[in-house]
């Protein structure tokens, strides 16, 4: 769905994007993580034309971008760094004009597509007041009614849970995961770890300016391996135990085994107190920080 | 993309209330001038005032010579310098051209609504001072020509008309140098300024013998040109080469804002 090959864009002496190879796939949740200032939003622009790469190339349903925009960017709904609408109209009224904008949309079908994607996102009862007495959510979610506005192909979304509240997020959430079904693909670019190991079935990660991993988000969090064990008996289930155990705290440690059900057998056979016990995974953020380093926000001193 | 456009200017409660302040200059030196019955020397004053007084359907003529050289440049620069960095200072300007739209029909677009605000501005103005001109001014023909030679109402109507139409043209040099300049700075005031700079600079330049060898060039210098329509016969030289100098400053402004937009990373 979109590819990038060496796609590098440089603001005179700074590599903001630095050679990335993208691999979106069709049907994908694509996960795009990094840090503030790691070139998320940089990317973003250029994957829809409004910036420019210093080199690479970019493909999008195989046709080169920004070169084929007029046919590529009709099927693709987006939000670029929050939402902006005319404060002076009401959210409906924005929504016409921008599907006004560009004559694909059938004209006919323009009110009933308006009314369902404000349904869409849960702003249907919205009055005719202007978008500039809006909430920052309610401004976020007719963003987001405009981007599903066509029911596109692909959904370029960066931050689209921005000034949303847990029951605002939960619901775009599933909306997200609903268009998904249906079968948009969806590329979500986000800092917030939980949003993306929730809704995501394919993760980027990009450290200033470097993609340092893309892999599916199942691969990531794998099992490792190992068997995570928590117990008040650490001395007595470390003498048990026939595989090389480490002991992490007090009350827990881990056995170089794969096979929890072996581990759960001998501990109570033992008259080992078990208190939880199950294969160790690592989490998305333990994998995140451990393939980056911290945030250009971030002026530490070295 | 045009029609859209020209949706959101129309239906702007501020293209209007423009329009009207515009309106409202040459509504009351026609009131004044009615109640007071004091008109200007002849020769003295904005152009045409000095027959109304006699002639009210010359009121219109006067009406669009006492907005030109201001009032209706300022808004122009204000409504072209919005075109593109008033978009992008609202954060629309991403969204427009996702739809997408090509950046060049973008530009054309705004400057197709500019001229439809400049010819709606014109003819309000117009309009009004012909109701008020029939109505509260005299209606004793007078000799309409500056040449002296009295013309016929059919052949002031046409001239009138040609005339406004000259005043809507004289608009589109300011109107592509604030667009260009819109395209550059990131706060639409800034380009308006920009606009307005050109012109005071363009009309101190006119008052400069030093400057002569470049008045001809000058987008002020051939404005109040379309005072040679009403000489009998019609004096073309200067509004031809009045209207020759909007269109080069349309093509080469436009043409430097299209190559500027159409490579500039939009930030907004």
């Amino acid at each position: 769905m979109i590819r990038t090959e060496n796609l590098t864009k440089r603001y005179r002496a700074v590599v903001a994007v630095d050679q990335i190879d993208l691999d979106v796939r069709e049907g994908d949740i694509y996960g795009f993580l990094g840090a503030n200032g790691s070139g998320k939003t940089t990317t973003v622009r250029m994957l829809l034309g409004l910036a420019f790469a210093t080199s690479g190339d970019i493909a999008i349903t195989g046709q080169p971008m920004p070169k084929s925009r007029s046919t590529v960017l009709p099927m693709i709904g987006s939000l670029v760094e929050g939402p902006a609408a005319y404060g002076r109209l009401s959210g409906r009224n924005n929504l016409a004009l921008f599907d006004a904008i560009n004559a694909t949309g059938v004209r006919r079908s323009r009110r009933t597509r308006i009314e369902e994607a404000l349904d869409r996102v849960g702003l249907g009862g919205v009055d005719s007041r202007p978008v500039k007495t809006y909430s920052l959510g309610m401004r976020q979610r007719l963003g987001l009614a405009g981007a599903i506005l066509r029911t596109p192909r692909l959904l370029i979304l960066d931050e689209p849970t921005n000034g949303l509240d847990p029951q605002g997020i939960r619901e775009i959430r599933d909306l997200l995961l609903d268009m998904n079904q249906q079968g948009t693909t969806v590329f979500l670019s986000s800092h917030l770890l939980a949003e993306v190991e929730q809704t995501c079935s394919r993760v980027g990660v990009l450290d200033r300016g470097r993609l340092v991993l893309q892999d599916d988000l199942a691969t990531l969090t794998a099992p490792t391996g190992r068997t995570f064990v928590r117990t008040p008996d650490v001395a007595e289930a470390q003498r048990v135990l026939s595989s090389p155990v480490t002991a992490l705290s007090d009350d827990s440690l881990l056995v170089e085994t794969d096979d929890p059900g072996a581990v759960n057998t001998t501990l109570v056979r033992a008259g080992v107190r078990v208190l939880e016990l199950g294969p160790e995974r690592h989490t998305l953020e333990d994998v995140v920080l451990a393939a980056t380093q911290s945030g250009t926000d971030s002026m530490a001193r070295p | 993309m045009i029609g859209v456009e020209l949706r959101k200017m129309l239906r702007s409660r501020r293209t209007w209330v423009t329009i009207l302040l515009i309106n409202a200059l040459p509504t009351l030196v026609g009131v004044l001038l009615a109640v007071t019955d004091l008109g200007p020397r002849p020769g003295s004053g904005p152009a045409f005032l000095s027959a109304v007084l006699s002639d009210g359907t010359l009121f219109p003529l006067a009406a669009v010579a006492i907005v030109l050289p201001l009032f209706l440049p300022t808004a122009v620069a204000v409504v072209a310098g919005e075109a593109i960095a008033g978009e992008a200072q609202a954060g629309t300007l991403r969204y427009v051209l996702a739809r997408p739209v090509g950046r060049t029909r973008l530009l054309v677009a705004k400057l197709v609504s500019v001229v439809v605000f400049v010819i709606l501005a014109v003819l309000v103005v117009a309009l009004s001072a012909y109701v008020l001109g029939s109505f509260l001014l005299g209606d004793q023909p007078v000799s309409a020509s500056v040449s002296g030679t009295t013309l016929t109402s059919g052949q002031i109507a046409w001239r009138t008309a040609l005339a406004l139409g000259y005043a809507v043209l004289s608009m589109l040099g300011v109107a592509a140098i604030a667009l260009f300049l819109s395209t550059i700075v990131e706060s639409p005031l800034a380009a308006a300024m920009g606009a307005l700079a050109v012109l005071i600079g363009s009309s101190l330049l006119l008052t400069l013998d030093a400057a002569n060898s470049l008045s001809p060039f000058l987008p002020t210098r051939y404005w109040l040109s379309f005072i040679d329509l009403f000489r009998d016969p019609i004096l073309w030289r200067n509004v031809v080469r009045g209207t020759g100098l909007q269109l080069a400053y349309v093509a080469v402004f436009l043409g430097a804002a299209w190559a500027h937009f159409t490579t500039k990373d939009i930030t907004d």
